[in-house]
């Protein structure tokens, strides 16, 4: 019984001290971030350009951007 | 260099969430946060007009300006991005954005507020693009696949336009001139500058 009673306050004490877990935040340097032109490891990147080269990147996003009007892909101008 | 910008054509949404849908579903957003949402004015009455909100990625970021770890940078393309190992979580930026852009996820212990999320226009943050560390912080880097936001390229109605601000604002031109009214776009003078300091706002006839 005591033995049943000391496991049941084990659980209780594990699970109640589970929910003061928390991520460590500690601040560290200032990060740079690679352009978007020098591309992805991703295997989704999109056809038609070349990573790493800044002017195939602009006018890839440049180009999908514009196609975003239908006005010009129906022909209706 | 492109100016990567947002515009919503309060004349084309109809409020079908599928932008909020979308970006949930591309970057992994957590309950209780939401990088895009759309807003309705007069819901339910004749003339009711939807809009669809996020980062604005402005030119002169309130958030930038107010944040004490100054977390924020701006990309080459005009994006406006954090560090979340630098952020502190603390909602200045949440209360400077005049569009309720930067997000809190209530997930830490007794309620304590987690580190600012937000719209990153699919460019992901300051990790490797397109990294597993990346994309479990910020979502998914679609910039660096060479895509447009999913939030704008999937909308149906293509009332959310994403891309270079030049090329955006000559296709919201190029509409209000068709059609012959709706030349107020939402919010872009506060976001993108008067045409004195910033882009010119998109003009047509009403």
């Amino acid at each position: 019984m005591t033995r049943a009673l000391l496991t049941w306050g084990v659980v209780c004490a594990g699970i109640l001290l589970a929910g003061c877990g928390e991520k460590p935040q500690t601040a560290g340097p200032r990060k740079g971030d690679a352009a978007a032109s020098q591309g992805a490891t991703a295997a989704y990147t999109a056809p038609g350009w070349k990573q790493g080269d800044a002017a195939s990147w602009e006018s890839h996003i440049k180009k999908r951007a514009e196609g975003q009007d239908e006005y010009t892909r129906t022909n209706r101008n | 260099m492109a100016r990567m910008k947002f515009i919503c054509d309060a004349e084309r949404c109809i409020e079908c969430n599928g932008c909020v849908t979308a970006c949930k579903a591309e970057h992994d957003v957590p309950w209780g946060v939401n990088r895009r949402r759309v807003v309705t004015l007069n819901d339910g009455r004749a003339g009711e007009k939807s809009i669809s909100v996020a980062c604005m990625h402005c030119s002169d970021a309130p958030c930038m300006a107010v944040c004490p770890v100054d977390c924020f940078y701006r990309t080459a393309e005009g994006v406006v991005l954090h560090d979340k190992d630098t952020c502190i979580g603390c909602g200045y930026c949440s209360y400077a954005c005049p569009f309720g852009a930067p997000q809190f996820p209530s997930n830490g212990t007794f309620g304590l507020r987690g580190k600012m999320d937000k719209c990153t226009f699919c460019a992901g943050g300051p990790e490797d693009n397109g990294s597993v560390a990346e994309n479990e912080k910020y979502g998914r880097n679609r910039l660096a696949e060479g895509k447009l936001p999913l939030c704008a390229e999937m909308c149906s109605t293509k009332a959310l336009l994403g891309g270079d601000g030049d090329v955006v604002a000559d296709i919201f031109r190029n509409r209000v001139l068709t059609r012959g009214k709706g030349s107020e776009v939402w919010g872009w003078g506060t976001a993108y500058g008067k045409p004195t300091g910033g882009a010119a706002q998109p003009q047509g006839k009403k």
